[in-house]
C-alpha cells in the first residue's frame, strides 16, 4: 500500500532515529511510506487567530504536494500520513479548514496559486497502522515479542485534540499505541496521565515547568508499574527524556525511565537491524534495559 | 479583592479585539472551572484559566495583560475539550499572546537559551515556541 510520507523537519534531525524506524517497521509490514518530492516545514502549530490565513498557506502547500503525487504516481487515494503528531495536527486541522471554509479556501488558494479543496486525507501514522495495515498482522510479523516489558504508552496531546478534527481514538482513553505495543509482545500498563500534555514548545520559554510537567506523566506511569514510556511523539520524547536529569535533583527517590518510540520498539519487534535507531540520543540511555531483556546486542 | 466595572471597561475596544482575533464568545463562559481544574500548566500560573476569561468578561483586561499565564497556556486544547459550552481557550490565549506582542514586541529573550540547550532542542521546539512567543 502506498501512502504519502511527510517527515517534517524534526523527523529529518533530532528524531532522525524515528524516522528510520518508522521508514523501515513500515515497509517490513507493507506499507510503502513514499517521501513527498517536495515539501517544506507545516508551521509546527497550528494558528489560533481567526486571521490565519497566511499561516494555512505553509501547510495546505504540503497538502498539495501530496495530492499531485498521488496523481502522478497512481496511488490508490491521496493518503497523507506523517509520524510527527504536531505535523499530523497541523496538517489535519488546516485540511478540515479548508474543507470547510469554502471562502478562505479560495484565498489561500489564490496566495499559493493552487487548486485544492481537501481532496487529501491526513491519518497519523498510527492510524494507519491500525486500520489499514491491523495490528493482527503486525503481530503476526513480529520474530522477536518485546519480553512482556510492562510499557505506559504515552500519546500527548495532537493526535487526540480537539477531538472532533483530530482523533481517531478515545480522546480520554486512548488504547492505540498500548494495543500497538501488546501486539509486539509487550505488556501494556495503564496510567492515568496518558494524554495530559508534556509542556511541548514551552520548554523554550519555561524548562523548569515542563520539566514538572513532564515528572507528573513519568511518576504516574512508575506508579502504575511502567518500566519503559513509549511515544509517538517526538517533542513529548525530547521533554519526558530530556529533564529527567534534573529530576533526579528535584526529586528524592525518582528513579531515571527509558522513553522510547513506538518505531523502535516495533523495529526490535519485527527483527530488524535496529542500529541507526538514534539510540545515542537518548538522555537516559535504554540500550541497558534492551540488552537485559535480550532484545538488543548492538 | 476590589474590582471597579464600569460600562466602557466592559464594552473596550481591547475586549471586541479579543472577541476578534479568537472568534470566541466570551459571554458564553458560566464560570464552572472545567478548564482550570484540567489545566496541566495552571500550578505555575498566576491566574487561573477560567480567571483569564472571567476578567475578559468584565474589561478587566490590564491584568491580562500582566499575567504570566497566558505565556503559559502550550494550547494543549483539554480546556476546549472539556468546555461545556464549547468556548476554546487556548483561542482567547492566543488573541491575548497578539494583542500584547503588537504593543510590547516579542516576549522572549533569545539571548537568555543556553547554547548547549539549542544544540540539543528538536526543531518543532523552536519553531513552535518562536511561533507562540515572537512577532
Amino acid at each position: 500500500m502506498k501512502v504519502s510520507y511527510f517527515p517534517g523537519c524534526t523527523l529529518n534531525t533530532t528524531g532522525k532515529g524515528y524516522d528510520n524506524a518508522v521508514r523501515a517497521s513500515a515497509a517490513a509490514v507493507g506499507l510503502d511510506l513514499v517521501e513527498l518530492p517536495e515539501w517544506n516545514c507545516c508551521g509546527a502549530t497550528y494558528p489560533l487567530i481567526v486571521d490565519n490565513m497566511l499561516e494555512l498557506a505553509a501547510p495546505t502547500h504540503i497538502l498539495v504536494s501530496a495530492h499531485e503525487q498521488a496523481l502522478d504516481e497512481g496511488h490508490e487515494a491521496p493518503l497523507l500520513t506523517t509520524a510527527c503528531t504536531t505535523c499530523y495536527n497541523v496538517l489535519r486541522r488546516t485540511n478540515h479548514f479548508i474543507r470547510n471554509h469554502p471562502e478562505e479556501r479560495e484565498r489561500v488558494n489564490a496566495f499559493i496559486e493552487k487548486e485544492y479543496a481537501g481532496e487529501v486525507e491526513v491519518k497519523d501514522i498510527l492510524h494507519v497502522l491500525r486500520d489499514d495495515i491491523g495490528f493482527e498482522l503486525i503481530h503476526e510479523k513480529v520474530q522477536s515479542p518485546l519480553k512482556d516489558l510492562k510499557v505506559a504508552a504515552y500519546y500527548g496531546c495532537m493526535v487526540l485534540r480537539p477531538p472532533a478534527e483530530v482523533a481517531y481514538d478515545d480522546p480520554d482513553n486512548p488504547r492505540s499505541l498500548d494495543d500497538l505495543m501488546a501486539a509486539l509482545g509487550a505488556v501494556p500498563v495503564d496510567h492515568p496521565h496518558k494524554n495530559e500534555c508534556c509542556g511541548a514548545y514551552l520548554a523554550v520559554k519555561a524548562p523548569d515547568v515542563t520539566r514538572e510537567m513532564a515528572f507528573t506523566i513519568l511518576k504516574s506511569a512508575r506508579s502504575s508499574g511502567a518500566e519503559a514510556v513509549v511515544t509517538n511523539c517526538p517533542l513529548c520524547q525530547f521533554n519526558l527524556d530530556r529533564r529527567q536529569r534534573e529530576m533526579t535533583q528535584f526529586h528524592a527517590g525518582f528513579a531515571p525511565i527509558p522513553v522510547y518510540y513506538f518505531s523502535q520498539l516495533m523495529g526490535l519487534a519485527l527483527g530488524l537491524d535496529a542500529g541507526a535507531y538514534g539510540w545515542e540520543r537518548h538522555y537516559v540511555d535504554a540500550r541497558p534495559q534492551l540488552r537485559a531483556l535480550g532484545l538488543w546486542n548492538g | 479583592m476590589r474590582v471597579r466595572l464600569t460600562a466602557e471597561s466592559v464594552h473596550s475596544e481591547l475586549v471586541r479585539r479579543i472577541e476578534e482575533y479568537s472568534g470566541q464568545d466570551l459571554m458564553a463562559c458560566y464560570q464552572c472551572g472545567k478548564c482550570a481544574a484540567g489545566c496541566p500548566v495552571a500550578f505555575a500560573m498566576d491566574m487561573l484559566p477560567s480567571q483569564v476569561i472571567r476578567y475578559a468578561q468584565l474589561g478587566l483586561v490590564d491584568r491580562l495583560i500582566e499575567s504570566k499565564t497566558i505565556w503559559l497556556c502550550a494550547a494543549c486544547q483539554t480546556c476546549y475539550t472539556r468546555c461545556p459550552k464549547g468556548v476554546d481557550l487556548s483561542r482567547i490565549m492566543e488573541a491575548l499572546r497578539e494583542i500584547v506582542m503588537f504593543e510590547q514586541g516579542s516576549h522572549i529573550n533569545y539571548d537568555s537559551i543556553p547554547p548547549e540547550e539549542l544544540a540539543e532542542w528538536p526543531q518543532q521546539a523552536f519553531i513552535g515556541g518562536f511561533r507562540k512567543y515572537a512577532l
